[in-house]
């Protein structure tokens, strides 16, 4: 009896009146629990961005934000390392980008070995789940020493190109599956080339997906603080990267590097909190931006 | 009698160990409509994908004996395979406009092609459109996404598409099968007045459409091609026994 009133109930989404009381009760409970789980969620990430910003915003001023620290003056500054994460982000992308998409584009599009795409899938998976203080460990004996590059910058965003890598494929070649393949079917029947398909039809129906790789390895790259430890150095002064060589040697902390040394070596949270709206901020404006590009070449 | 433009000559079709076409021969006339009839599974959807070689998409596919198209072996090595598909069109069983403007699905071959033209697009997009009955529907939203026609529309839309590009022949894979009567009357029609100039080759399931549309008919069973001939002659006076179970419908 009650089975079917149940069922019936839950077909017509007759109102709780018509449900057995054990079956009300059932019904609140559950909800309140619902309840409870999303406005906890919600709530510790209010206190998290609410603590930032009560202790962070404070310490924020224009010459934070646009000079380097002085001892001399006895002022702080973080542009240095705003100016090294940014080199961070741009040169890892600009190298993890080609390799990952086009990684992806062989092994969805090209490869025929299904097998062997198969294992390299799995591959790939086990590697994005790797904790990420062996890739530093890997990216400093590897770029750091034996290719003799030193803690530098961009031994870091070599190190973050392999982090990254397969993120930026697993999301890519996710989002080319979902392309139907009567488009590609579609494509072809009229003659185009296969890369012509791809470029024409394939990839403007996947740009999302990519941009979402791109939104999430971004994430990965302003959030990594152990890689860059390793393998960037952690010095606090102004790099000129239009020097000659500096975009070779530069080395110095990125922003989650300064909020460690801020933290743990100086004891000075304030700052760590400043540096941490920083950083909140500009994860923020990365996302809106990434999502952005997506749609204006989702319109083209 | 016409020419023959596609010729079938002992042609063998395996995917995998599965024997899919077993030593067709078949001369197929240019600029008439040949139905290719059969159950599921009897291999004429896989023969139809022959000629314009999208059985390469599928991996393991070997093919044995020679298909010609004018003359020409079209699995010869050093064959242009973009070159073959321009001159022999493809529509499929579902419709697949592109997700982008009516306009830019049917200017996709041209400019595939390498036709930039402003002015020579436009001119091939209406051409096309009327040739696949269309234009009057929708020349006023050629700009709108294709994706918010209705299904017979997409599938007239994409008999353009194929149109847009010149072909010779133009192979209809069920093309009608997923639609309401209508539509698939109206392509029909169309099928029957693109034969001036252009030569098809329809897989269809159903018979009365074969009957009513087709000049030729092959029939196709179990990957063998049992009879080819006039669709009249076919129809009324099949010659073989299992031929006539089919149309009869004791099987299928």
């Amino acid at each position: 009896m009650e089975k079917t009133a149940s069922r019936s109930a839950g077909k017509s989404r007759v109102k709780n009146g018509n449900l057995s009381p054990r079956r009300r009760i059932y019904e609140i409970v559950m909800r309140a629990l619902l309840y409870i789980s999303s406005g906890l969620t919600v709530a510790l990430l209010l206190f998290i961005i609410g603590t930032i910003l009560v202790d962070g915003v404070p310490g924020l001023s224009w010459q934070f934000l646009t000079t380097q620290e002085s001892v001399i003056n006895d002022t702080n500054g973080i542009l240095p390392a705003i100016q090294n994460t940014l080199y961070v982000i741009v040169v890892t992308l600009i190298i993890v980008l080609p390799l990952g998409v086009g990684a992806a584009i062989y092994l969805t599009e090209y490869a025929g070995n299904r097998r062997l795409v198969a294992a390299i899938e799995y591959a790939t998976e086990t590697l994005a789940g790797i904790p990420s203080i062996l890739y530093a460990l890997v990216g400093m004996l590897v770029f750091c020493q034996m290719m003799g590059l030193g803690k530098t910058l961009l031994a870091g965003s070599l190190t973050l190109v392999i982090m990254t890598l397969p993120t930026i494929i697993r999301t890519t070649q996710e989002s080319l599956k979902t392309v139907p393949q009567s488009y590609r079917e579609g494509a072809l029947g009229l003659g185009a080339g296969r890369w012509h398909m791809i470029r024409t039809i394939v990839l403007p129906s996947s740009i999302d997906g990519i941009v979402t790789g791109c939104i999430l390895a971004i994430g990965r790259i302003v959030g990594e603080s152990a890689v860059l430890m390793f393998t960037a150095g952690m010095s606090m002064t102004m790099q000129d990267f239009f020097s000659s060589g500096g975009l070779i040697d530069s080395s110095g902390a990125t922003l989650t590097v300064a909020l460690y040394v801020y933290a743990k070596e100086r004891a000075d949270f304030k700052l760590a909190m400043s540096v941490a709206v920083v950083l909140l901020c500009i994860t923020l404006c990365i996302n809106l931006a990434a999502k952005l590009v997506g749609k204006r070449l989702k319109k083209k | 009698m016409s020419n023959t433009i596609i010729q079938a000559k002992n042609l063998n079709l395996y995917y995998g160990e599965n024997h899919a076409l077993k030593n067709i021969c078949l001369d197929l006339p240019e600029r008439e409509i040949t139905a290719l009839i059969g159950p599921s599974g009897c291999g004429k959807s896989t023969f139809l994908r022959t000629i314009n070689r999208m059985n390469d998409l599928i991996a393991g596919v070997r093919i044995e004996g020679q298909l010609l198209y004018r003359g020409e072996d079209v699995y010869a090595p050093g064959q242009s395979v973009t070159d073959l598909r321009r001159r022999v069109g493809m529509v499929f069983q579902k419709a697949n406009p592109f997700p982008m403007s009516i306009y830019d699905n049917i200017a996709y071959g041209p400019r595939t092609h390498g036709i930039r033209s402003r002015a020579k697009l436009d001119e091939i997009v209406e051409s096309s459109l009327r040739g696949a009955a269309l234009w009057d529907e929708v020349y006023d939203r050629l700009k709108k996404s294709a994706l918010g026609l209705s299904g017979g529309q997409q599938q007239r839309l994409c008999i353009a598409r194929a149109l847009a590009v010149k072909p010779d022949v133009l192979l209809m894979d069920e093309a009608t099968s997923a639609l309401d009567p209508i539509s698939t009357s109206k392509i029909e029609e169309l099928a029957v007045d693109l034969k001036k100039d252009y030569t098809i080759i329809m897989v269809t399931h159903n018979m009365q459409q074969a009957a009513r549309v087709s000049d030729k008919t092959a029939f196709f069973l179990l990957g063998e091609m049992i009879e080819f001939g006039d669709t009249e002659t076919l129809f009324s006076r099949p010659s073989d026994k299992r031929t006539e179970d089919y149309i009869t419908g004791r099987f299928g």
